[in-house]
């Protein structure tokens, strides 16, 4: 369960925050009107993720069970903070569209939930990569959520890429005329629908995958990877 | 118990410092960030070329909750061209929107005409309500001209009220709130226009830190960047 292609399959996808664990579902569903929104969430919370993931599993060998909960907490919080006002200094924009659901990073259950189940039990290269893998299955999550409310409501993708990137990089694609997008998308309703079917999704993926393999001879069975 | 104590405190201090760390790396970084976010939306109601002063240096408080929509103090900035007073942009919150205030940026000329109207911040339901952005639709650019008598005060009002300005498909209250605020505005500058234009620079709000920089911090972004 250590070995590093573990570590990236549970994160991406077996174990994954967003579709199985059902973590974090308030940003989950509040930035994801868009790609990029919801891109700058899913790599903030990856990067604090990373890092506090990193921290507990250093800090492993001498934190005493009793204080072990208000020490993580201190050191999200911390990090969080850091991590806010990076972003406010080089990406001040998305920070402005972001507002307060990077402070709220803070109570994200992935963080937490990851510094104690797995963090303070691993050495510190698994627990970095485990926050950099959860983190990613975490934003890969954001950003199909974000393109499909963002797709469907206003038929464009990528608005407001500058805004990450500076500049005047405009790679905003209108796939529909403006104006008439399906406004339910955009709507919170919008995010849980997109979100039960993505888990349904999975789950339907999850289904086929397992049935050739318990059918055919074992000769059959492929090495490759999943998804 | 007591090594726990220690333990806890010790990160206490860790963490305190690297929060403290990062934000003396990004302050000035921030500021410029707030300043440059501010002067763009003071410039969008009111061209730079109409102006050479320099407006975060010369501002005046003023508070009125009845008409601005807020009982704390809100800075006015004053632009002046070769000293005289050319218009005053009003920091202006609407109560009434529909999921709560709306920030506004009014810019009003000597002449009590509007220079241009600004959403700072808002919170109205996105592809409905949201209009009001100028970079989504040119609602807000039809305040542009108008006066506290254009059009007379019963046609201050959406269309459906029975006024001038339109409502949008399925969100009124969010135009209705706007107008309103507009409206007082104009009110409020009609009432006070000459402690609003005239009188000399006052001091700056408060000192830039010592980083060089001679311009005072722009306080009134700091206020706005929790909502979005």
């Amino acid at each position: 369960m250590t070995t590093t292609r573990d570590i990236a399959i549970e994160g991406l996808w077996k174990n994954n925050p967003g579709l199985v664990q059902l973590l974090g579902l308030c940003p989950l569903l509040a930035v994801t009107t868009s790609v990029v929104n919801a891109l700058g969430l899913g790599l903030a919370t990856m990067l604090v993720l990373s890092l506090s993931n990193l921290s507990v599993s250093l800090i492993r060998g001498w934190v005493r069970d009793e204080i072990r909960i208000p020490v993580f907490v201190m050191i999200i919080a911390s990090l969080v903070t850091a991590v806010e006002l990076a972003m406010n200094a080089w990406f001040h924009e998305l920070y402005r569209v972001l507002g307060i659901f990077i402070p709220l990073i803070v109570t994200n259950c992935v963080i937490i939930g990851r510094a104690e189940a797995f963090a303070s039990r691993n050495s510190p290269a698994n627990a970095l990569f485990d926050g950099l893998m959860m983190g990613t299955g975490f934003t890969l999550v954001l950003v199909v959520l974000g393109a499909i409310r963002e797709v469907l409501g206003q038929g464009t993708l990528l608005a407001g890429a500058d805004m990450m990137l500076g500049g005047d990089a405009d790679l905003t694609i209108h796939l529909f005329g403006d104006g008439g997008g399906f406004l339910l998308a955009l709507l919170p309703p919008g995010a849980f629908i997109t979100l039960g079917l993505l888990v349904a999704l999975k789950n339907v993926i999850d289904e086929r995958m397992a049935a050739p393999r318990t059918a055919p001879a074992p000769a059959a069975e492929p090495a490759g990877q999943p998804g | 118990m007591l090594i726990a104590g220690g333990l806890l405190a010790v990160f206490a201090i860790v963490g305190a410092g690297l929060v403290a760390l990062t934000e003396n790396a990004t302050r000035e970084r921030i500021e410029a960030n707030e300043r440059a976010f501010l002067l763009r939306s003071l410039n969008d109601v009111l061209p730079a070329d109409a102006y050479d002063n320099d407006m975060f240096t010369d501002t005046i408080e003023v508070s009125d909750i009845e008409l601005l929509g807020s009982s704390e103090p809100m800075l006015a900035y004053r632009a002046r061209r070769d000293g005289k007073p050319v218009a005053v942009i009003l920091n202006v919150v609407a109560p009434a929107g529909y999921s709560g205030p709306i920030r506004l940026v009014v810019g009003i000329g000597v002449d009590g005409s509007l220079t241009g109207v600004r959403v700072v911040a808002h919170r109205e339901t996105p592809g409905l309500g949201d209009g009001i952005e100028a970079e989504r639709s040119d609602w807000i650019l039809g305040f542009d001209g108008r006066t506290l008598g254009d059009p007379p005060e019963s046609r201050w009002a959406v269309k459906k009220d029975g006024g001038e300005f339109d409502q949008f498909t399925g969100a009124t209250v969010t135009p209705r709130a706007i107008i309103k605020a507009v409206r007082n505005a104009l009110v409020y500058f009609s009432a006070h226009r000459d402690r609003l234009l005239d009188g000399g620079p006052t001091a700056p709000v408060k000192a830039g830190n010592a980083a060089g920089d001679a311009s005072p911090e722009a306080a009134p972004g700091a206020d706005d960047n929790e909502s979005s």
